[in-house]
């Protein structure tokens, strides 16, 4: 199927509380950019990710992943093509190797020996490739989350807050692998971070979430130099916003 | 130990294995299903699981007696007072074990889990297998506490089994029945092998528990 966009979502509501409900009136992500999602905690970053995954179909409006509409059953070829790394990556209780892995076995390729032994190298994880995951440590653990789902070589990566426990260096070293494979697969990216930095660093399009309501979406520059909502500058520049 | 002490050993292990065989063939996917699931009347079935484990197994061997006995239900199978009828009361008391201890260690892997499977590619039937294995330390729990619950079972395999010489004398009735012979000794040699049986079992069994973990 030929589409233009990776995602184009349109009067999506998706109740999660009774006191919160996300609202996006329109979102468009173009094929081979990287979005940046930046909003304060409980903000409807991940919510929004969740949705974007294809793997909840509980929600009003449409959401259009990879030209396939998200609704009901998502065919499976679909959902393979994006890959998702949480915030808070639970591993299965086996090898490193393994857990990263896992993607490609899923999809009946085997184990890609070559492309997971790069990807461990980079990471540097390779020497606890035979550790069982549940030893890791946090910033291991999320390394190992970041590994699985680049693996894949997938078509759209979601990531929420993917190097909040990492430490400078590995952070560097994360936002250099990502920006390797984009250049290489041309893969769109949807990036939620609570970092600034980071979002400005990594992203060509930035979003602003508030409260569950998504606020403006503009370019980068727009973005952080002239918002047309004040509530962007608030935020922007470290003021109170609610 | 004389050959009569190794036959009703043999004949106990036979049961009980028999027994634990069938089940976990039955209980573990039931258990499964029942983890995974979210269905309304869930708490319910867990009741009746729960419930299940608490039979008493003089009326689980009273029940038996009268299906299998001949003007029974199921008299036409002539199972009374033979070992099927032994494997039955034991798997009517076992089944619930496994049933519920499996359920609750499938019920423990965080639902999180799949999703995240599911969210770098995983199938929900690829994602869930995923979730039992991650249980599969605590199923084998299920299988080992069905194992105790058959080896030392001994007031329905007496009612269904009649504790016949050479025929349907397991470890649990030959100890009951040497007892009150006050033959203590052979008692005691009795209970201590069957004690050794079980500990071997399950060092087997913890073994393979002690690979899946950390």
């Amino acid at each position: 199927m030929s589409y233009e966009s990776s995602y184009a979502i349109r009067d999506l509501r998706k109740v999660v509380s009774e006191s919160f409900c996300l609202k996006v009136d329109a979102l468009e992500v173009a094929r081979g950019e990287t979005l940046g999602i930046v909003g304060p905690t409980g903000a409807g970053k991940s919510t929004l990710l969740r949705l974007m995954s294809g793997l909840d179909p509980q929600f009003l409006g449409t959401i259009d992943a990879l030209g396939q509409a998200v609704c009901g059953n998502v065919p499976i070829e679909c959902l393979r093509r994006i890959a998702t790394v949480p915030q808070r990556p639970m591993l299965l209780s086996n090898s490193v190797g393994y857990n990263v892995e896992y993607g490609l076995r899923v999809r009946g390729g085997g184990a890609a020996g070559g492309r997971t032994n790069a990807i461990l190298n980079r990471l540097g994880l390779h020497w606890l490739a035979r550790q069982n995951a549940h030893t890791l440590s946090g910033g291991q653990a999320q390394l190992t989350a970041i590994a699985r789902a680049l693996v894949c070589e997938p078509d759209v990566l979601l990531l929420d807050e993917p190097t909040a426990h990492l430490d400078p260096a590995n952070v560097k070293l994360v936002e250099e692998l990502i920006d390797e494979q984009k250049a290489r697969t041309g893969m769109t990216i949807v990036w939620a971070t609570h970092n600034l930095f980071q979002a400005r660093r990594v992203a060509s399009r930035m979003a602003l979430l508030l409260d569950g309501e998504l606020i403006e979406v503009d370019d980068c520059k727009t973005f952080f130099e002239g918002p047309a909502d004040r509530r962007v500058t608030d935020f922007v520049e470290g003021r109170m916003v609610y | 130990m004389n050959t009569e002490v190794w036959s009703v050993l043999w004949l106990s292990l036979q049961v009980s294995g028999v027994a634990v065989l069938i089940s976990s063939l039955i209980g573990i996917p039931v258990g499964v299903w029942i983890g995974l699931r979210k269905f309304k009347a869930k708490p319910f079935v867990v009741g009746v699981v729960q419930t299940g484990m608490a039979l008493p197994p003089v009326v689980v061997g009273l029940l038996l007696y009268l299906l299998l006995s001949r003007s029974g239900p199921l008299g036409e199978l002539g199972w009374l007072f033979s070992p099927p009828a032994m494997v039955m009361a034991q798997v009517a008391l076992a089944l619930p074990f496994v049933i519920g201890i499996t359920m609750l260690a499938v019920t423990a892997v965080p639902a999180e889990l799949q999703w995240q499977l599911c969210a770098i590619g995983a199938s929900r039937l690829q994602a869930q297998w995923e979730v039992v294995r991650e249980a599969r330390a605590g199923i084998l729990f299920a299988v080992a506490t069905a194992l105790g619950r058959s080896l030392s079972e001994v007031g329905a395999v007496w009612l269904v089994g009649g504790n016949i010489e050479g025929h349907t004398r397991v470890m649990t009735t030959a100890i009951v029945l040497e007892t009150g012979k006050g033959n203590f000794s052979l008692a005691l040699t009795l209970g201590g092998t069957l004690l050794l049986v079980a500990l071997a079992i399950n060092l087997v069994i913890v073994r393979y528990q002690g690979r899946v973990w950390p």
